[in-house]
């Protein structure tokens, strides 16, 4: 027996319902990240590594303080550094944390083929179960975000877990713990969006960003992770944050009208065949029964 | 509904015939999750040894300090309690771990010769013993009773003593007092404890 306290609200790749959905009551986890306090100090990337035990890998030098250009199977969690030139010749150097966004309506899930690989729990929050996992990599297909990665020893998948063994008894997750600036916050959804929205509108006021704004992309449902930005209107900006992510045409093409005309396909054909079946019997032999019988 | 205790049999046995025909699975309603690798695990309360800001941190150790277990480090994260971090760290504090789980932490006193070019294994009674005399030694060859104008000042410039982050003020307190003891005048430290 699993000791799992995580109840789920959506599976990959089920037929049938989720048992025990919408019976219980629970809040939506979110983390908060404000990049105008991020000071890069890639605390949060340690304490991942440190908290998950993942294997130490090589980092890469480009030129600039990011540790390496992308998240790795075991390196969720990435500070990417961007220097922005500002229409009057000024610098703005943009940080911004990277990690799975735990979206409400998870492309990978929808693109996952395998029945319990992917599972959103009721507190919002995306896992993936590598037991189930088949390694096809259709996730990567659904991410908007291009966040899940595949070991190619275990030939599966991995990503931020948002620290479910953590969240699940009830404490905060490595990487929120560790900021020492507190540019990281975690709490239910509507505390985050109410803290975010407090501090956008310090910025706009106080700070003279005029753009600052909250980023909760509607377009996979809000996120589980949301971020202030100094210019909310060009997320692209802060290492390509897609200003408005949609799990892609053909994921959803795929999954629904697809998988239906196939089914109908199947079923009717068979229909089809009992229906020729009743009304014109069994396929008669032109040959005559003695011929066979003479093989004999 | 009125059943006796036939019909109360009949039903519960075409029910539970049919619970395991059609399936009644509870599995997929709860996932399998890592579990908290320091759920039951012992926590101690401990200093950052790194830089002088003295952020607090969590030791968690396998077992509950039973007799028959000896500990080992698991995780270090930061306290909550302490004023200084309030639970956060800096990213070399969140990697203490790998400083205490560490092949090349070095775990005994060793000694470089004068003129030698590699460690050498030396014990503690012995390091202590060979400081002590060194120590005697300076402060007897150049230990000031008075400076250029007569002025009776007694004491020892050719001794320094730096002390390192994790020093608390008791500890300090006996640092002076015996640094004073032998007219040291230059005291340093990093300690914000």
């Amino acid at each position: 027996m699993s000791q799992a306290t995580l109840r789920i609200q959506k599976i990959s790749g089920h037929a049938g319902t989720v048992p025990g959905e919408d019976t219980q009551r629970e809040f939506t986890v979110c983390k908060l990240v404000d990049t105008t306090t991020c000071i890069g100090c890639k605390a949060c990337e340690v304490a991942c590594v440190e908290w998950n035990d993942m294997p130490f890998s090589q980092t890469t030098f480009d030129n600039t303080y990011q540790t390496m250009p992308d998240t790795r199977w075991n390196y969720w969690n990435l500070i990417l550094f961007n220097e922005h030139e500002r229409e009057d010749g000024t610098l703005q150097w943009l940080m911004r944390k990277h990690q799975c966004m735990h979206c409400a309506e998870p492309g990978c899930l929808e693109a996952c083929p395998a029945d319990g690989a992917i599972v959103q729990y009721t507190n919002g929050v995306v896992d993936f179960q590598q037991d189930h996992c088949i390694g096809c990599g259709y996730c990567v297909t659904g991410c908007p975000f291009n966040i899940p990665k595949f070991n190619s020893v275990t030939k599966r998948m991995y990503k931020c877990s948002l620290c479910t063994d953590r969240v699940s008894q009830g404490l905060e997750p490595a990487c929120i713990k560790s900021c020492p600036t507190g540019c990281l916050h975690f709490g239910s959804k509507d505390d985050m969006k109410f803290l975010a929205e407090k501090r956008a509108k310090q910025l706009r006021e106080h700070f003279g960003y005029e753009n600052a704004g909250v980023y909760d992309p509607p377009g996979v449902g809000g996120t589980g992770v949301i971020y202030v930005l100094h210019d909310a209107t060009k997320p692209e900006l802060y290492g390509g944050l897609p200003s408005n992510p949609t799990i892609p045409l053909a994921v959803k093409f795929w999954k629904h009208p697809l998988k239906w005309l196939g089914n109908i396909a199947l079923v009717g054909g068979l229909i089809g065949l009992f229906a020729h079946y009743l009304r014109f019997g069994p396929k008669a032999h032109d040959e005559p029964d003695v011929a066979s019988k003479e093989g004999d | 509904m009125d059943a006796s205790r036939r019909d109360f049999l009949k039903i519960a046995t075409v029910g539970g015939t049919a619970a395991a025909v059609f399936g009644f699975d509870l599995k997929p309603a709860f996932a399998e999750l890592r579990t908290l690798k320091i759920g039951r695990a012992s926590e101690t309360r401990s200093t950052c040894p790194y830089c002088a800001v003295g952020c607090g941190t969590i030791i968690y150790t396998i077992g509950d300090r039973a007799k028959n277990v000896t500990a080992q480090v698991v995780h270090v994260e930061g306290d909550p309690d302490h004023p200084t971090n309030r639970g956060t760290l800096c990213p070399k504090g969140s990697s203490l771990q790998q400083e205490i789980m560490n092949d090349r932490r070095l775990l005994k006193p060793q000694v470089r010769r004068p003129g030698g070019t590699d460690w050498q294994d030396i014990s503690w009674d012995d390091a202590i013993n060979e400081i002590a005399a060194r120590v005697k030694k300076t402060r007897d060859d150049t230990f000031v009773e008075k400076d250029a104008a007569g002025h009776t000042v007694n004491r020892l410039e050719s001794v320094a003593f730096i002390g390192g982050c994790t020093d608390t003020n008791e500890f300090n307190y006996l640092v002076v007092k015996a640094m004073r003891a032998l007219g040291v005048v230059h005291l340093e430290n990093q300690a914000r404890v």
